[in-house]
């Protein structure tokens, strides 16, 4: 797995440090995900396979971690709808991560393939 | 002119498929096609009247790894070595997008260099959406068409009016050609004469082939209002990766194969992308496009040869 930004070891590097600080891990259990998307920890796994977010509504507390990974041989973007994060093009096995700290709604698409949406809901930690 | 959907039954129905290659000879009256092999491609050029030529290419998608063709590269060269057999020089070669698999600078540098060991007058470009995907088109434009300060551009060689379009640049369901390229496209056709073959390029097809998939342009309809006044008219397009005709009032239509990989028949499968055929078949999906402005006004054929 291949990670497209730099911000990808910033993320590592903010879980690693508010586990070690001992802050409440994120919980895991708001995730209204379908499919193969599995939580571990603070980050939820998000596949894009045969040109579908396959998790495309997921709710999550702050803090937590969003990785996507394109199963297609077809290039795919996560890209918010408010230009907040783009992954750029990701290619078969790619993989793009995103930390949410902030509550709120966030939509999402595929750059190359409108049609291809999804939302991530980031709700305030407890 | 009335916008018209295509379902997937008329599709088929009106879908030029080239298991060898169709020839079609374009006149004011219509359009008549008929089968040839590859090998016959230079019948095109040997019409009586016959005049100048050139190429279409498309989809090459260097740095694609996939099934569906381990060596994109070799069936590049395998398409130039076929426009470079050609029995006459086209005067211009225009790729109609998607160069590269994913905008990375290595890939734009190895299509480049293959394109130059083309023999022919000029070489032109417009970006499919893998040429944009990273950056909006910076890096490509950077590199392939710098000549113009803006994403579409006109040139006349080879007898017709030429457009060149950028359809591909924050699409939201099909391709979009937007309000200052429109308001371009109407004053540049307006200083042209009705009796100029026009040619219209650009990477997503400039018709509604299969809006599900997002083949179509959102904003073709308006471009049409503008070619209107024109006697002929050719609209040649990629981005299906495969052969795809239709007449639309005046305005010829055409889609291209790609000389990468095949893409399924429209609603032939739950989506596009990529297609994976038998072992030995893949040239026969994969082509170039031999186009010839004939001195009659307003005559121009147009040949799918397959690289197999």
């Amino acid at each position: 797995m291949r990670l497209m930004i730099p911000r990808a070891a910033l993320a590592v590097a903010l879980v690693l440090l508010s586990i070690s600080l001992g802050f409440a891990v994120a919980r895991t259990t708001g995730i209204a995900a379908a499919a193969d998307a599995t939580a571990s920890s603070s980050v939820v796994n998000v596949s894009i396979d045969n040109y579908a977010f396959k998790a495309p509504q997921i709710t999550i507390p702050a803090g937590t971690t969003v990785v996507w990974t394109n199963k297609d041989d077809d290039p795919h973007t996560v890209t918010a709808d408010d230009g907040s994060f783009d992954s750029k093009g990701l290619g078969q096995g790619d993989a793009f991560k995103h930390v949410f700290s902030k509550p709120g709604t966030y939509p999402y698409h595929c750059s190359a393939h409108p049609y291809m949406k999804g939302v991530v809901t980031v709700q305030g930690e407890k | 002119m009335a916008e018209r959907i295509i379902d997937r039954a008329a599709f088929l129905e009106c879908m030029a498929w080239c298991g060898t290659g169709v020839v079609y000879g374009l006149t004011g009256a219509g359009l008549v096609g008929k089968p040839f092999n590859a090998i016959d491609v230079a019948a095109a050029a040997t019409v009586p009247g016959a005049g100048a030529t050139f190429v279409q290419i498309s989809d090459t998608h260097i740095g694609f790894h996939g099934e569906a063709n381990g060596d994109v590269i070799a069936t590049f060269k395998t398409a130039i070595d076929k426009i470079n057999a050609l029995p006459q020089r086209p005067d211009f070669v225009m790729h109609t997008g998607d160069l590269s698999h994913l905008s990375k600078p290595e890939e734009f540098d190895t299509v480049k260099q293959l394109l130059g060991t083309i023999k022919t007058g000029a070489f032109f470009s417009v970006p499919g959406e893998h040429d944009v995907i990273n950056d909006r088109g910076k890096m490509y434009f950077s590199m392939f068409e710098s000549a113009s300060p803006t994403p579409w551009y006109s040139f006349d060689m080879a007898g017709v009016h030429a457009l060149a379009l950028t359809n591909v640049i924050d699409i939201t369901a099909g391709g979009i050609l937007g309000r200052d390229q429109l308001d371009w496209c109407k004053h540049d056709l307006s200083l042209q004469k009705p009796s100029t073959p026009i040619v219209v390029f650009a990477h997503i097809p400039l018709a509604a082939v299969y809006p599900e998939w997002g083949w179509t342009t959102d904003d073709y309809a308006e471009l049409l209002t503008y070619l209107q006044p024109f006697e002929s008219v050719t609209v040649l397009n990629g981005h299906i990766h495969q052969v795809f005709q239709k007449n639309d009032g005046k305005v010829q239509f055409y889609t291209a194969n790609s000389t990468a990989f095949p893409q399924p028949k429209p609603g032939s499968r739950p989506k596009p992308g990529p297609l994976t055929v038998p072992a030995g078949e893949l040239s026969s999906y994969l082509g170039i496009r031999d186009v010839t402005v004939h001195l009659n006004p307003g005559q121009i054929a147009v040949a799918d040869a397959t690289l197999g």
